[in-house]
C-alpha cells in the first residue's frame, strides 16, 4: 500500500482505523477536504461536565435512553421492531451512519419531503411516523423534550447552519440507481451477507422477546414512507455500515443490488397513502422516484394494500402541512 | 426456531455458503458416552470440560453447558477442518463421526449452566471498561457492542452468536487473541474477526472479565 501525504494526514485527523495487515479493514469514504467534521461528546464527557445542570443531564440521559431503546415505547410511539439506533449507529453520532446532530444545527429549514419549513421536533416526528411506523411524542411533551435535548447535546460545539458537513446522511453513492442494478444479484448478496442476522425472510431476530437484529421488511420494519425505502439511502447505509463491523466490505454494485432487493419487499403502508399506491407514488414523486413503491414486482404493485403492520391507524395526527400564508 | 439453518462461510468468499439442516438432532445419551470415553483415540471431553460441562478457568477450558448445540457442533467440525486451531482439542475430536459430533453437542447443550466463579473484588475501572464494550462498544475504534450480535446480556442468539455471559474469562481472552492471530477464523463472514482485531489488550482483558461476571439466567437445554 502506497502511503501518500494525504493518507498520512487522514490517519492523523481521523481515527487511524486501517492497519496494514488487518483482515477486515474499516473502509469508509475519505472525508472530502473542507468539510466540517464533528466530534460528538461522549457519555463520559456528559458525566464529567459540571457546567451542565444535573437536571439537564437527567433529561439528556433520558433522551439517550429513548434513542437507544426506543422499543420501550412499543405500542405507544413505535409500532415496529426498530429503535432510532437501528439506523443511526453509534448512538446517533457515527459519521456515514446518519448522525443526528445536523438536525439540530441545520433546522429550522425547508424540507423537500413535506414541502415546508421543519423544526427539530418535526424532524424527529418524521422518523416516528415513517421509520418507526408509529406516531411521535406530542410536540413540547417531556418525551419530545428529552429526545430534542439528547440531539442538541450530541451537536455540542457544531456550527449553526453550517451545511458543508462530512459524513452526513446516507447518500454518498449518489441518488440515481445504476442502469444495471439487479434484484436477482441483490438476492444473492442478501443471502450471503445479510440473512445470517436479518433472516432469509427479512424479519430479523429476537432474543427473549427483545429485538437483536432489526427486520428489514415485513410488518416489523420501516414503512413505505421512510427515507430508507429510497434505494439510494439504503445502498449508502449498507455500503458504509453493513455487515455490522465491516463497513465498505461490499462493492458499490453489491450495495445497490441488495438495497434494491430489500426495498422491493413488502412493508407497512406509507402513511400518506391515498388508497392507490401508483397514485400515491405520483403525488409524492419527488420522494418515491427513488423508491420501488407503486411499481410492479412479480405481477403485483408494491405497496398496494391496506396493511399498516401492528399500527392500528394509517396516518399520525402530527403529519400535517404548515403554511405561513 | 423450527428450522435452523447452519451456515459455514468458507474462506474469503462470502458466496461460498453451505447450508445444511441440523434437523437431525443429536442424541444426548449417546453423547454422554462419548463425553466419558472420548473419540477412541484422544482424551475424553470429561477430562477438561467436566461431565457437567462447567469447564475450568485456570486451564482455559470453556464452559460448554447450556451452549447452543449447533454452535458446539460447528466448533468440533472447525477443529477438524482447521478453521479453528487448538493443539489440545484437535487430537481429541478427529475420530468423531458427524452423528457423534451432534450427540456430544446435544449432551452439553442440555446441561445446566453454571456461571464462571470469579474473585469477589473485581477491578472497578476494568469492569467499567468491560461494561462499556459489552453494552455500547467503542465506535472511536469501530468496535460495535458485544450485545449488538450476542444479544441482550450477551446470552447468545441462535447457532452463530454464542452465549458469552458467565463464560470463563481466560477462555474469552484466549479466543479474542486467537482471532487476532488468525488461529481461529471459523466465524461466519468474518463477523468476529473484524471486531476482535480492533480490540486492544486492555479491552480484551476488560471485556473477558466483565462478560464472565454477567448473570446467566437461562436454564440448560434449548
Amino acid at each position: 500500500m502506497k502511503t501518500t501525504w494525504y493518507a498520512m494526514l487522514l490517519a492523523l485527523v481521523a481515527a487511524p482505523l486501517q492497519a496494514q495487515d488487518v483482515k477486515v479493514p474499516v473502509n469508509l469514504p475519505p472525508m472530502p477536504e473542507g468539510k466540517y467534521v464533528h466530534e460528538a461528546p461522549t457519555l463520559e464527557d456528559l458525566e464529567a461536565d459540571e457546567s451542565i445542570n444535573p437536571e439537564l443531564k437527567k433529561v439528556i440521559l433520558k433522551g439517550r435512553d429513548m434513542f437507544i431503546n426506543t422499543q420501550q415505547f412499543r405500542g405507544e410511539y413505535v409500532f415496529n421492531d426498530l429503535s432510532c439506533s437501528s439506523c443511526h449507529l453509534g448512538e446517533g453520532k457515527l459519521n456515514w451512519s446518519g448522525p443526528v446532530w445536523p438536525a439540530v444545527t441545520t433546522l429550522p429549514d425547508f424540507r423537500g419531503k413535506n414541502q415546508h419549513v421543519n423544526s427539530l421536533e418535526e424532524r424527529i416526528a418524521g422518523c416516528f411516523s415513517f421509520s418507526m411506523n408509529g406516531t411521535p411524542p406530542e410536540y413540547g411533551s417531556d418525551d419530545m423534550l428529552a429526545l430534542a435535548a439528547y440531539h442538541q447535546w450530541v451537536a455540542t460545539n457544531a456550527p449553526v447552519y453550517e451545511r458543508n458537513i462530512g459524513g452526513r446522511g446516507f447518500g454518498h453513492l449518489g441518488r440515481e440507481m445504476p442502469a444495471d442494478i439487479s434484484y436477482e444479484k441483490g438476492q444473492v448478496v442478501y443471502e450471503a451477507n445479510c440473512a445470517i442476522c436479518h433472516g432469509e425472510d427479512g424479519a430479523g431476530q429476537k432474543k427473549d422477546g427483545q429485538v437483536v437484529f432489526p427486520p428489514l421488511w415485513g410488518d416489523g420494519s420501516y414503512n413505505w414512507g421512510a427515507g430508507m425505502v429510497r434505494v439510494y439511502t439504503a445502498a449508502s447505509f449498507i455500503k458504509n455500515n453493513m455487515p455490522l463491523g465491516k463497513p465498505g466490505s461490499l462493492s458499490d454494485a453489491d450495495a445497490w443490488n441488495v438495497a434494491l432487493y430489500i426495498n422491493s419487499q413488502e412493508r407497512p403502508q406509507d402513511p400518506r397513502y391515498t388508497g392507490d399506491a401508483k397514485e400515491t407514488r405520483e403525488k409524492y414523486l419527488n420522494f418515491h422516484k427513488y423508491s420501488m413503491y407503486g411499481t410492479e414486482r412479480d405481477g403485483r404493485t408494491l405497496g398496494q394494500h391496506d396493511n399498516t403492520g401492528s399500527k392500528p391507524f394509517l396516518k399520525p395526527a402530527a403529519l400535517k402541512p404548515r403554511t405561513f400564508e | 426456531m423450527h428450522r435452523r439453518l447452519f451456515r459455514l462461510a468458507g474462506g474469503a468468499l462470502a458466496a461460498c455458503l453451505v447450508s445444511l439442516s441440523a434437523q437431525a438432532a443429536g442424541d444426548p445419551e449417546a453423547g454422554q458416552q462419548i463425553v466419558m470415553k472420548g473419540d477412541g483415540q484422544g482424551a475424553p471431553c470429561v477430562a477438561c470440560h467436566g461431565l457437567d460441562g462447567a469447564g475450568n478457568d485456570a486451564g482455559g477450558f470453556p464452559r460448554l453447558a447450556g451452549m447452543d448445540a449447533d454452535y458446539l457442533a460447528h466448533q468440533i467440525r472447525s477443529y477438524n477442518d482447521g478453521s479453528r486451531v487448538s493443539p489440545i482439542m484437535q487430537p481429541n475430536v478427529t475420530k468423531l463421526s458427524e452423528q457423534q459430533i451432534q450427540d456430544v453437542a446435544a449432551y452439553y447443550a442440555g446441561q445446566e449452566v453454571v456461571a464462571s466463579t470469579q474473585p469477589a473484588e473485581p477491578d472497578a475501572a476494568e469492569m467499567a471498561l468491560g461494561r462499556k464494550l459489552v453494552e455500547r462498544g467503542d465506535w472511536s475504534a469501530y468496535i460495535p457492542s458485544c450485545d449488538s450480535c450476542h444479544g441482550p446480556g450477551a446470552l447468545g442468539v441462535g447457532a452463530d452468536f454464542p452465549m458469552l455471559a458467565g463464560q470463563h474469562p481466560t477462555y474469552i481472552a484466549q479466543q479474542l487473541r486467537a482471532w487476532q492471530a488468525g488461529t481461529r477464523h471459523n466465524d461466519p463472514n468474518l463477523l468476529m474477526t473484524g471486531v476482535a482485531e480492533r480490540l486492544s489488550d486492555a479491552q480484551i482483558d476488560a471485556v473477558a472479565a466483565y462478560l464472565s461476571r454477567l448473570p446467566v439466567t437461562v436454564s440448560g437445554g434449548q
